[in-house]
């Protein structure tokens, strides 16, 4: 895949300032190994996918990165900080939303500002602004129940981008909404990442949402899991949302990465 | 809880209050209190004396009897008020009165209808497990998956060949849940009859007991009674755990 | 629909009424008193204001007995579910206690503090304490994990976390515990008057129950399931409103 190749080339050529490192980083749970000795740059401003089958250990390396786990050996760096535990440069976003029920969308969405100990009225106001941009002006004093699982996700959305974090952190963020609720939030998180100088480091089991989404995917193959491949797609990234599904070098990535994986299906 | 990175078990603290109860009865801090080794050797001697094993197995009789009859009656009841709904809107209100409704106070009226003696007991022990029997066997039938009785229509089943192949199967764990729980109220339900009633089982010794300051036969008795409630409740909780393992997955 | 229940409730009551109106006719005991002998007994109680000196005495060491068993029952239910040594320590206690017959207390409860107030406070509290605490600790332990993983990856404090996430989250199992306290608190102080001494409602049923003045005694018994079956709907239904919506929310539905 000449596509790929260049991408590396490049990407060597303009030594890229990496905001996350991971450095031999091992975990293990008892007697199993999730994480052997895994190692991955993360560059800034970009959107990286750790892609892989069940089981491979990309959400442990997720919540590692956020500092929810302490790795057995390695170590994560955070603009050459090591991480010890969650820290303000990084906000997490979560798979099935965790939303407290019992507080509205507004208070949920400043609630890591309120835990920050920012006051009231001020932080009220930043949520406000961050309910209207991911579109859910109106709701702010909604409950969770009331929202479909879309919104609650944007309002999980929202919440991470309120403590105006620099790393965003997306453990499979839209695998419980529907299929096409899925396919306007790619579109979304496109533009967000263009339009936010954030560095977004997001987990999939989805190919397609894989290559869609990322400048850069990382392949993890399990028991211990690995870095097995980098893939940097790169050639149809500035042809509009809407053309990229039906790139030949969509496709071909596409391919080639289930073929890679397939054997791991059980 | 882990000490040196050893799992202590469960109900291993239980020790140290036995040792809690040795120490201040040891020193003598109050009358009632005596020494848990002093206890169990009474318990020891009191165990084959014929006052208790009356007083045992005519607290046995009124609770086998009572949950035996709470069973009978609550089981069908519960499932027919599943199945049907004129019954089940008739009778729900009173089976949520019941349940929640202080019991004891009707132990006054049993006394005066059925006199001082076993059959207000038996009637108490069954007034107390009966309510929930009745509602969880309800709740099982109503939760049955739509589909698996369905598919009993579709192979030609009998209505006695789903009852009994089906609906009573597919409740199953919720009936046992509510048999526990009931099993568990029928134990107070026993105690309380026999302490208001106190001519019978355990309530005459312990009559006989406290009138002669008798601390640690009154402690001895007292063991026996929580260990057999306890012991009879984590049994049901195994036998229920036996039959959840499907429960999750109809 | 609604038409239909509430019709079918008016029917089922006057078909349990009535045969208890019937069977008071035949009679079936002479110490079964109809339906409407019972009512206008009740009726007495209420105009002559016998019902509320002996509510007054009855609710007494009820409300005090609820009132410290829900202090230390929730204070020790949060501990118990925060901490492993408490919960190693005073779980097993609570576990017996919830599945033993408490009530066989009672006679060492008289012999050690009398067959006053502090009796009758003692006898609610030990029938209300164990489901309070057990169902405290368990909501606590049971917090879901990834509310609080979401509290800590928001750079939560402990104190945050105990306060703004396991607290909340655990309130509406921790008050349905307070119901059932209550309920089994109800239980104890009929217990303690009709065991320790008659005072209050139990004195009305034990007083009539002696001068065979049976519709009377139906009265007070009537009456005291009553209140305690509509407070505890009354609770139920203040719960509904309270925790609204507080139980779903998470990802499945």
């Amino acid at each position: 895949m000449p596509q790929t190749r260049d991408a590396a080339a490049l990407h060597q050529a303009h030594d890229v300032d990496y905001a996350v490192t991971a450095h031999k980083v091992s975990k293990n749970y008892g007697d199993v190994e999730a994480l052997k000795d895994l190692s991955l740059e993360f560059p800034r401003g970009q959107l990286t996918t750790l892609l892989g089958p069940s089981g491979c250990g990309k959400t442990t390396l997720l919540k590692i990165i956020a500092g929810l786990l302490a790795p057995n050996s390695g170590e994560i760096q955070v603009d050459r900080k090591t991480v010890t535990g969650p820290g303000p440069d990084r906000a997490f976003v979560f798979q099935d939303f965790a939303l407290l029920p019992w507080a509205s969308v507004i208070r949920n969405v400043a609630f890591g500002l309120e835990l920050r100990g920012v006051a009231k009225s001020e932080r009220e106001g930043i949520a406000e602004k961050y309910i209207q941009d991911v579109g859910l002006g109106g709701f702010e004093n909604s409950f969770p129940h009331e929202l479909s699982g879309g919104m609650r996700q944007r309002v999980g959305l929202a919440r991470a981008l309120a403590v105006d974090a620099r790393v965003l952190l997306m453990d499979e963020p839209f695998s419980a909404v529907d299929e096409q609720t899925r396919r306007k939030f790619q579109e979304d998180l496109l533009s967000l990442v263009q339009h936010e100088n954030k560095t977004f480091i997001f987990v999939t089991h989805s190919i397609e949402e894989a290559v869609y989404v990322s400048d850069q995917i990382a392949i993890l193959l399990p028991r211990p899991s690995r870095v097995s491949e980098i893939i940097r797609p790169s050639g149809f990234r500035n042809r509009g949302s809407e053309n990229i599904r039906r790139d030949p070098e969509y496709l071909d990535i596409v391919d080639r990465i289930w073929s890679s994986l397939r054997s791991y299906v059980e | 809880m882990t000490v040196f990175g050893r799992r202590l078990p469960g109900m291993s603290s239980l020790i140290l209050w036995g040792l809690l109860w040795e120490v201040v009865g040891r020193l003598g801090v109050t009358f009632f209190i005596p020494p848990l080794s002093e206890v169990l050797v009474t318990l020891f001697a009191t165990i084959g004396t014929p006052a208790f094993t009356k007083a045992l197995s005519e607290t046995a009789y009124a609770f086998t009897m009572g949950v035996t009859s709470a069973i009978v009656i609550g089981v069908p009841v519960g499932i027919l008020m599943g199945k049907n709904r004129l019954l089940d809107e008739l009778l729900l209100p009173w089976v949520n009165i019941f349940l929640s409704a202080p019991l004891t106070a009707l132990v006054p009226v049993l006394m005066v209808l059925f006199g001082f003696g076993m059959k207000s007991i038996i009637i108490t022990t069954t007034l107390f497990a009966i309510w929930i029997i009745i509602l969880n066997s309800r709740a099982g039938v109503m939760q049955i998956n739509r589909s698996l009785i369905e598919m009993a229509h579709s192979f030609g089943a009998s209505p006695i060949d789903a009852f009994v192949k089906i609906y009573f199967w597919a409740a199953l764990p919720e009936i046992l849940g509510g048999v526990r729980i009931g099993v568990i109220r029928a134990v107070k339900g026993v105690i309380i009859g026999q302490l208001l009633i106190s001519i019978v089982g355990f309530g005459a010794l312990f009559e006989l007991y406290s009138a002669n300051f008798l601390m640690s036969h009154f402690w001895a008795v007292l063991i026996v009674l929580f260990a057999l409630a306890f012991t009879i409740s984590e049994f049901l909780a195994f036998l229920e755990r036996r039959v959840a393992y499907y429960a999750a997955k109809r | 629909m609604r038409g239909r229940s509430l019709y079918l409730k008016l029917l089922s009551a006057v078909i349990v009424f009535g045969a208890w109106e019937t069977a008071g006719r035949i009679p079936v005991s002479y110490a079964f008193p109809t339906f409407f002998e019972s009512m206008s007994a009740l009726a007495t109680l209420f105009l002559d204001g016998t019902i509320f000196t002996a509510y007054a005495e009855t609710l007494k060491p009820l409300v005090v007995g609820v009132a410290i068993s829900a202090v230390l029952g929730i204070g020790l239910g949060l501990w118990i579910g925060l901490s492993e040594k408490f919960d190693w320590l005073f779980s097993p206690i609570f576990v017996v206690m919830q599945s033993a017959p408490l009530a066989a207390l009672i006679p060492l409860l008289v012999m050690a503090y009398g067959i006053g107030l502090t009796s009758k406070v003692f006898v609610v509290c030990i029938m209300a304490m164990p489901v309070i605490v057990l169902n405290t600790s368990g909501a606590v332990r049971n917090t879901p994990s990834v509310l609080k993983e979401m509290g800590r990856a928001f750079l939560g404090t402990d104190r945050d976390l105990i306060l703004k996430i396991v607290i909340p989250a655990a309130s509406p199992i921790i008050f349905a515990g307070l119901r059932l306290g209550i309920s089994a608190g109800f239980i104890g102080a009929i217990l303690a008057e009709l065991k320790i001494t008659p005072t209050g409602v139990g004195d009305i049923i034990t007083y009539s129950r002696s001068i065979a003045d049976y519709p009377r005694m139906y009265a007070a018994i009537f009456s005291i399931i009553v209140l305690a079956v509509l407070f505890l709907n009354l609770l139920e239904k203040v719960e509904q409103v309270l925790f609204k919506g507080n139980q779903r929310g998470y990802a499945s539905d």
